[in-house]
């Protein structure tokens, strides 16, 4: 079997789940957020490194972001991938997903025309559209299939599960092709301190302008994508409600007492509402 | 009368039919929307044998239906799907077209509005339409909680998906009639470069949350995984299922099949009881068709117990212990 040259998208973001509320406004405290590599595109990369480690093979590792993201790619590397490319400029900023996969593709097609086959995170945690892979393939117009679960190399072709709607799917692609990884199986391995250090200063990475890509700035960014956000509002959905507090057990006496119709009427069950009743 | 304004598309996914009743919710939707400015409300459907389904699409609002009815669109390939989309839209021009987001038309979609060169909001949680004719669509932004206005004010069609459950479908009419419009399919469908081998109901992975009566959600505020699991002891003697925030599973406190919100599922429980969930829009746009809802925070004002219609000031874990004694000792046996 010839050796799979891979192409990994993987993109940086906030580590929004572990960041504090400001109780104040509501909102979360992003200025400290730190990066990290998106769960998804984790375990697009270890699908990636598998494949390398059981058949051998190149992997490239692709990022769009700020200068910052950058350390996505070092830490993709210190796990096994070969080469990084970082594709940052202002210019890009603010793309939607249809431009942000029309960008990715040319990188790809400049950088590694030879491609066998292009893995992507099913979704990111900061917007979880998943829509930037499948719209990948469709730039490169290559096969793809989406929220893939497991996959097997065969040649010129790949073997992958799915679970689409309640359907466990097996399918079989022709290659080049692209495949987007859920987190369900695939579970990643870590970086250690020492290889991150290792990386950061011995390897290479690729770093890619608008103009780099012959891409005029009317074509890429914000100005080029079709959908504009037009209001951002919080949103107060506050309830008439009855508030309790105290000692649990005397309120979950008052619960019982005060809503255990509730309570019974959705189990379809009868409740006792008072302790002591019959 | 014929309408002749320009079209909302609703594409007819009915893989699944009776668990997925999305379409019919979007017609629903369709409907709402074409109000204002008296758009027709189509439906867009491929496939074999689909004929049930088209009427019922009519039944729940469609006035028109775009039927490609072929043997070799038996089998629900999303590639064979995406070109016919295209061929269609690209003939009649529709204005908007909106997709479930189910698996199949969370990949769908995108590969559509790619080839349409246009944009798609994922997951709006609200459509409006606007003086101008253009597609308010409500969807939850970044972080925090917030939610976003987007439009798309210059590409055609304008295109949305949106959760299962998220609106309501319209009572089957029987009386309704609607315009049926078989269009052949091309003489020459390239070959799938994506085959499916085999595909099987798999039953064991099905969720009953959606329809769950009763739903126990838990969040970070449960401290542990172990603390967790106390949940699914509340949640059996109740005779209902647990669900979890994005955090609880991340952490592997959970499976990923019960996360609750825009990432996860949509629930409809008569009784839904939250602990230690702080209830950020992509959790909470999952519950707004609960109808009563208990929640237990120690921070009285978490968004989730402002939402709540009974807020119980406490730690999550001694009232899920008190509760799981409680109900003990009042069932009736
Ligand atoms: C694009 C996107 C999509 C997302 N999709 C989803 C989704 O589908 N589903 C989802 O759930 N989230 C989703 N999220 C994450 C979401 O924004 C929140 O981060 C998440 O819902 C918070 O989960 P939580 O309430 O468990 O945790 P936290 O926000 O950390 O809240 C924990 C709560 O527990 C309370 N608490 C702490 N200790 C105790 C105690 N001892 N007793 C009682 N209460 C206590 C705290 O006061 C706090 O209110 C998404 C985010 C993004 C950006």
């Amino acid at each position: 079997m010839t050796m799979l040259k891979m192409v990994v998208c993987i993109k940086q973001v906030p580590m929004v789940s572990e960041l504090p509320w400001d109780s104040r406004t509501g909102t979360l405290k992003r200025e400290i957020a730190e990066g990290m590599m998106n769960p998804a595109c984790k375990h697009a990369l270890e699908a990636a490194l598998r494949i390398k480690h059981e058949h051998g093979g190149h992997i490239t590792v692709i990022t769009m972001g700020p200068p910052m993201a950058a350390e996505v790619l070092y830490e993709a590397l210190t796990l096994g991938a070969d080469r990084g490319i970082l594709l940052t400029d202002k210019q890009m900023a603010g793309a939607d997903t249809l431009i942000t996969s029309f960008t990715i593709a040319r990188a790809i097609e400049k950088e590694c025309p030879e491609f066998d086959l292009v893995i992507c995170g099913s979704q990111t945690s900061d917007s979880e559209t998943a829509q930037v892979g499948p719209q990948l393939a469709e730039e490169l117009k290559i096969p793809s299939a989406a929220y893939i679960e497991s996959l097997e190399c065969w040649g010129e072709t790949i073997r992958m599960k799915r679970l689409s709607d309640d359907f466990l799917e097996t399918l079989e692609m022709d290659l080049p092709g692209l495949v987007t990884i859920t987190t369900r199986h695939f579970h990643p391995r870590y970086a250690t301190l020492s290889g991150l250090e290792e990386a950061f200063q011995f390897s290479d990475i690729t770093i890619l302008s608008a103009e780099d890509l012959g891409l005029s700035p009317d074509c890429i960014g914000m100005k080029a994508s079709p959908t504009r956000i037009l209001d951002v509002f919080s949103i107060t959905a506050e309830k008439e409600n009855y508030v309790m507090k105290g000692a649990v057990k005397k309120i979950l006496e008052e619960v019982f007492e005060k809503f255990g119709d509730k309570i019974s009427s959705a189990m379809g069950k009868d409740l006792k509402t008072h302790e002591h009743s019959d | 009368m014929k309408k002749t304004g320009k079209e909302i598309w609703v594409f007819g996914d009915y893989r699944n039919y009776f668990r997925n009743r999305v379409t019919l919710q979007l017609l629903a939707k369709a409907t709402d929307l074409a109000k204002k400015a008296g758009n027709p409300v189509c439906a867009v459907i491929f496939g074999s044998n689909i004929k049930e389904y088209v009427n019922e699409y009519i039944a729940h609002g469609a006035e028109k239906v775009y039927v490609m009815d072929h043997i070799s669109l038996k089998g629900y390939n999303v590639e064979t799907y995406v070109i016919l989309m295209e061929m269609l839209a690209k003939k009649y021009k529709p204005e908007m077209v909106l997709v479930g987001a189910t698996c199949f038309g969370r990949e769908f979609a995108p590969r559509v509005a790619k080839r349409l060169a246009t944009g798609l909001t994922a997951d709006c949680v609200d459509l409006e339409m606007n003086d101008d004719g253009l597609l308010l669509q409500t969807a939850p932004a970044f972080g925090g909680n917030l939610l976003a206005k987007i439009i798309t004010p210059i590409h055609k069609p304008q295109m949305a998906t949106v959760r299962p459950g998220v609106f309501k479908e319209l009572p089957h009419d029987y009386q309704a009639t609607g315009e049926v419009i078989t269009v052949p399919i091309p003489k020459k469908l390239p070959e799938n470069r994506v085959r499916l081998i085999s595909s099987r109901h798999e039953s064991a992975r099905i969720n009953k949350i959606e329809d769950a009566k009763i739903v126990v959600c838990g969040g970070r505020g449960m401290g542990s995984k172990q603390k967790f699991r106390k949940l699914y002891a509340l949640a059996e003697l109740l005779g209902g299922e647990v669900g979890a925030t994005r955090p609880v599973v991340y952490s592997n406190w959970a499976d990923h099949d019960s996360l609750i919100g825009q990432a996860g599922r949509q629930i409809k429980p008569l009784l839904l009881l939250s602990f230690g969930i702080s209830g950020a829009i992509q959790h909470t746009a999952a519950l707004i068709d609960a109808k009563f809802i208990i929640a237990v925070n120690k921070n009285p004002d978490a968004p989730m117990m402002k939402m709540a219609d009974v807020a119980i000031v406490a730690d999550a874990n001694q009232v899920c212990s008190a509760m799981i004694r409680e109900i003990k000792k009042r069932i009736r046996e």
